[in-house]
């Protein structure tokens, strides 16, 4: 399926883009960040198990569990700093 | 009616947004608000500037959830939420809650609630600009503490 996904902060300037639209056979979020994680690179970088990523499906705080669904909005990004 | 949250670069006026949140409305009889506002240190270290990254959509629509669970939790009439984006400097002001109610308990607490929330829920990044040069902020431990007093667990740092 197809799915966007936008990265923020220091997320978004290690990949150096601020988002991508990818064809996905991930089942979950967490399938989602693996296949990106198997880039390499910047990806297996930022992304990394043990670092502290947060993720967000359709605009709403997600853990790794849920379900992607076609045509999602998927962002990476890490702890909020807000306020 | 105004809107209940606005993302925005431009300041704010407390006194203003205060006034339109009573006006009119003479069940209010107490206001509370908080005012975030750029340090000039941080960690040990001097700030020269700080740039506020959002995710545009999302947090518009997480602020508005938070209002609805402070809503749900306290008997308040109206709140307004200011968040500012971009660059700022130290002593500007970054973040304004303001809370009506009857009485005053109300008030503070969802005040309280509102910021608490804010800071481990709503997607914004802060970066600074350091003599050794910028940095993303760490989220820190004690603010998810400060929403887990609510019985709310919070795991962003």
């Amino acid at each position: 399926m197809k799915v966007s996904i936008r990265y923020f902060a220091s997320i978004r300037e290690t990949l150096d883009r601020a988002g991508e639209t990818v064809e996905t056979g991930a089942v979950t979020l967490a399938g989602l960040r693996d296949e990106l994680i198997d880039r390499g690179g910047a990806y297996a970088e930022s992304l990394a198990r043990g670092r502290a990523v947060r993720l967000a499906l359709n605009q709403v705080m997600a853990d790794e569990s849920a379900l992607l669904v076609e045509g999602a909005e998927v962002g990476f990004f890490p702890p909020v700093t807000g306020g | 009616m105004t809107a209940r949250v606005s993302i925005q670069t431009e300041d704010f006026d407390l006194a203003a947004e205060v006034a339109a949140l009573r006006q009119g409305d003479g069940r209010v009889g107490a206001v509370c608000s908080f005012v975030g506002t750029v340090r000039d240190r941080n960690d040990g270290q001097s700030v020269s500037t700080m740039e506020l990254e959002h995710y545009p959509g999302m947090t518009e629509k997480s602020i508005e959830a938070m209002i609805d669970a402070a809503h749900r939790r306290f008997d308040f009439l109206g709140a307004r939420v200011i968040h500012r984006v971009g660059l700022l400097h130290p002593l500007d002001q970054i973040v304004l809650v303001v809370v009506s109610s009857a009485h005053r308990g109300e008030s503070f607490q969802a005040c309280e609630f509102l910021m608490d929330y804010l800071k481990t829920q709503a997607p914004f990044w802060k970066k600074e600009q350091t003599p050794e040069g910028a940095r993303w902020v760490d989220a820190r431990v004690s603010d998810d503490a400060a929403l887990a007093k609510w019985g709310i667990q919070a795991t962003n740092s």
